[in-house]
């Protein structure tokens, strides 16, 4: 029983996989452009936590062990400046209409 | 055995945290969601014996930009997202299904992910290791990352900006 229980590659993988399509469920369904902007920061921590879990289970001996987390290390930097100019986005798309329902900004539609 | 309870009980926290985050109509309680989940991510890490970057995730995500998401929602004073006239739509019913196909697809392909044996005392993803790696192998990625940075800072200063054009 605790044999079955133990975490192991593919466990972290499922919890990764899991994650990654709940946010994306949650970009199709959700309408309130912050919320989407929120799953899509759930996506690229699931996929943080894979690379992690490769870099653990299935780096070479030899080679660097860290660069699983160094990759993280840079994809969360990316991520904090993706949110600031996300952020900053939809500040001014609540200053054109006071509302940030992503159906009411279709001003790009041909 | 200390290892097998963190990343359950990180595992469901997380996941519950991410699915609290889809239904949660008030995005006060959605973003609360999301916290609740990037700890649970931070003890995955843990678990993962990867301690640098569960440090990280506690600073950066769940304080520094999460913070920032609070911020702009209590900014923005926005009210509880509206009931949907139809309960089942076409888009919603299509986003479920090929979800759901995903996840079975995935699942199917980690089945068959086989790890390396590594030994017990396996060094890996130690800060002393990253701050090795940050000024030799990753030296040119690091200074780029910098320029991302500042990009991002003065971007987000223009766009959000209030201009009078007259």
């Amino acid at each position: 029983m605790s044999e079955l229980l133990t975490p192991n590659l593919f466990l972290y993988l499922a919890v990764g996989a899991v994650m990654f399509t709940i946010g994306t469920v949650g970009v199709l369904t959700r309408r309130n452009a912050i919320v989407v902007f929120m799953c899509v920061e759930l996506m690229l921590n699931a996929v943080n936590l894979t690379l992690v879990t490769f870099s653990r289970y299935m780096s070479p001996e030899s080679g660097n062990a860290a660069d699983g987390s160094m990759f993280v290390f840079f994809v969360m930097c990316v991520a904090a400046a993706e949110a600031v100019v996300g952020l900053a986005i939809i500040i001014s798309l609540f200053r054109n209409k006071a509302d940030i329902d992503i159906n009411q900004f279709n001003i790009f539609k041909w | 055995m200390i290892e097998t309870v963190l990343f359950w009980v990180c595992a469901i926290l997380g996941i519950a945290g991410g699915i609290g985050l889809v239904i949660n109509r008030n995005p006060v309680y959605a973003a609360l969601s999301l916290i609740l989940n990037f700890f649970s991510i931070a003890g995955l890490y843990l678990s993962l014996r990867a301690e640098f970057l569960a440090v990280i995730q506690v600073l950066v995500y769940a304080g520094a930009i999460m913070v920032l998401f609070l911020f702009v929602i209590m900014l923005l004073n926005l009210s509880d997202e509206p009931k949907r006239e139809k309960t089942f739509d076409i888009a919603r019913g299509a986003a479920f299904i090929l979800g759901f196909a995903f996840i079975i697809e995935m699942l199917i392909i980690f089945r068959n992910a086989t790890p390396k044996e590594l030994p017990e005392d396996f060094s890996f993803g130690k800060t002393e290791m990253i701050g090795k790696l940050l000024m030799t192998d990753y030296v040119f990625p690091f200074e780029v990352i910098s320029v991302v940075l500042i990009a991002a800072l003065l971007g987000a200063v223009v766009v959000a900006k209030k201009y009078d054009y007259k």
